[in-house]
């Protein structure tokens, strides 16, 4: 059983009249050999990942050695102003605990990747919050979003050095965007459309961290990320079509990321990494981090 | 020859950040590497390439590669403090850096490791992002394989029967083979078998028993979504 593109998941959903995290479960069960309760076994303890990362970056002391990443979290978290409402405060500071305790070496589930591993936490932890949702239908949505990981994976890639930031951040707003939809009643055709959004808004992102190092400009791009989600999943819902469908839109992802240069894909030679202030950052890095090549 | 991925892999693996593809891939290949070296590793010689090469400092690669070989899952906070426990283990390692973006994936590690026992094993493995992997060279034979399957690595004379005789021990024991991969030097062919369920020990001895079979190594994969391997 192979879904190559979204549109196969949403053909299976029609003919078998099941949802798209239950056509995940057969696509699960019959190429892996596992059973349902195995699969929301595993899906609980991503689950269980997910929200103690977002728990430890409000928590605990998160300062990279680099001191680019600075106990960010619990600042916005605590922030007396607002935006647009404490919801979107605190699920911006959900996404850069994760990103706070990731460059920590600290453990989270890599959503689809670890430099992105942010955004579903994020959102998940908010639609619990603000929704009323129960873990078990998060569970669900955690099988909505890996339809467009998987889909991803085929046609595009995860990597920011194949990709770019659209295959990490990108990815993982597509993926949170069908969660949100999911969650909130949306048929397969909106879920679908709020992935086209998501990843139209992250079209032709390049990977430049500073330093090297999965900080700067990682952490703030995933917490961008999950207002990406949230905006994508609402026109989703209100009925707006992507007119681009959300395959085309991954096979563009694709496209976009073999025409990127090299420089602007993790090489740490493009973009904000190669700016006069990220020079001097990776510098001091560099000098932080001292040489550890040799055991003897 | 790629199987489907786990939709837990999409959603993992859950691992020590900070970098699915510089951390927790490395400590995969790095892993696989002690797998196939059956042995305790006393000393590693690692060499980076591409991307690896020029972004593995503070993605914590190093370490994580180094946490693998010495038998940490990406999963395993040990990864930490893989170098002080390399020390203690009496594990030596030495990086070195190069580039070679015609014959290599961009992110792409050598690991040559010897073991207490005096045996050695020689792979290039590439880390293709979100923690997945492809191993791509064993003892300088082209292979292509995730480990995500029990996989059998076996290097034998390329005589005419041998590979019906390899996949005969095996098929009496009842183990079904998925895929097979041979290539071949001069004398020798180089076989990766994927199977659905593990070998056991007396299949592996009696291929180990064929006067014309080099080497046999077993890789296992790991338990899904979680990125814990199998002991
Ligand atoms: S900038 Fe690069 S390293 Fe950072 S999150 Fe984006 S893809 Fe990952």
């Amino acid at each position: 059983m192979e879904f190559n593109y979204l549109s196969e998941i949403v053909d299976y959903c029609r003919r078998e009249g099941k949802d798209i995290a239950q056509a995940m479960v057969d696509y699960e069960i019959r190429n892996k050999g596992t059973t349902r309760e195995r699969v929301y076994e595993g899906l609980k303890r991503i689950l269980i990942v997910m929200e103690e990362s977002v728990e430890q970056g409000l928590t605990q002391q998160v300062i990279t050695p680099s001191g680019m990443l600075n106990n960010w979290a619990k600042r916005i978290y605590q922030s007396p102003k607002e935006t647009l409402g404490v919801a979107l405060k605190k699920a911006v500071a959900r996404a850069v605990a994760v990103g706070e305790v990731n460059a920590c070496m600290g453990k989270i589930a890599a959503a689809p990747t670890a430099g992105s591993a942010g955004i579903m936490p994020a959102v998940l932890v908010t639609m619990i919050e603000e929704h009323g949702i129960s873990r078990q239908r998060i569970l669900d949505a955690l099988l909505v979003a890996s339809a467009v990981g998987l889909v991803f994976a085929k046609n595009s890639s995860f990597a920011g050095s194949e990709a770019g930031c659209m295959g990490e951040t990108g990815s993982a707003a597509a993926m949170a965007a069908a969660s949100i939809t999911y969650l909130l009643g949306g048929s397969d055709e909106q879920i679908l459309e709020s992935i086209g959004f998501a990843l139209k808004a992250s079209m032709g992102l390049v990977c430049d961290p500073v330093g090297g190092l999965v900080e700067e400009p990682c952490t703030t791009r995933n917490a961008v990320g999950v207002a990406n989600a949230f905006v994508s999943a609402q026109m989703a819902l209100a009925g707006i079509k992507s007119l681009i469908p959300a395959d085309e839109v991954i096979l563009a992802t694709k496209e976009v990321g073999d025409l990127m240069s090299p420089k602007l894909k993790e090489s740490g030679q493009g973009g904000l990494a190669n700016t006069k202030t990220g020079r001097e950052i990776q510098k001091k890095v560099f000098k932080i981090v001292k040489e550890e090549g040799r055991s003897s | 020859m790629s199987e489907p991925p786990s939709i837990l892999d999409i959603l993992g693996p859950i691992m020590i950040g900070p970098s699915s593809s510089h951390t927790a891939g490395a400590s995969r290949i790095g892993f696989i590497a002690r797998q196939l070296l059956n042995d305790k590793p006393s000393r590693a010689e690692i060499t980076l390439y591409n991307s690896f090469a020029k972004t593995h400092k503070g993605h914590g690669t190093d370490r994580a590669l180094v946490g693998g070989i010495l038998g940490f899952g990406p999963d395993d906070t040990r990864i930490r403090n893989s170098f002080e426990l390399a020390k203690k283990e009496g594990l030596e390692w030495e990086f070195k850096f190069s580039s070679d973006f015609n014959r290599f994936h961009s992110n792409t590690a050598r690991i040559k490791l010897t073991g207490e026992q005096g045996g050695s094993v020689d792979l290039t493995g590439a880390s293709l992002g979100g923690g997945r992997i492809r191993i791509q060279e064993i003892e300088g034979f082209k292979v292509d394989f995730n480990a995500q399957t029990h996989t059998l690595v076996i290097i034998a004379e390329d005589i005419p029967g041998s590979i019906k005789n390899i996949s005969g021990a095996i098929a009496e024991r009842g183990t079904n083979i998925a895929n097979m991969y041979v290539s071949r030097n001069e004398q020798l062919a180089n076989m990766v078998l994927e199977m659905d369920q593990s070998v056991d020990k007396e299949t592996l001895k009696k291929i180990e028993s064929f006067p014309w079979v080099k080497f046999v190594r077993r890789v296992e994969p790991m338990i899904e979504g979680t990125s814990r391997y199998e002991k």
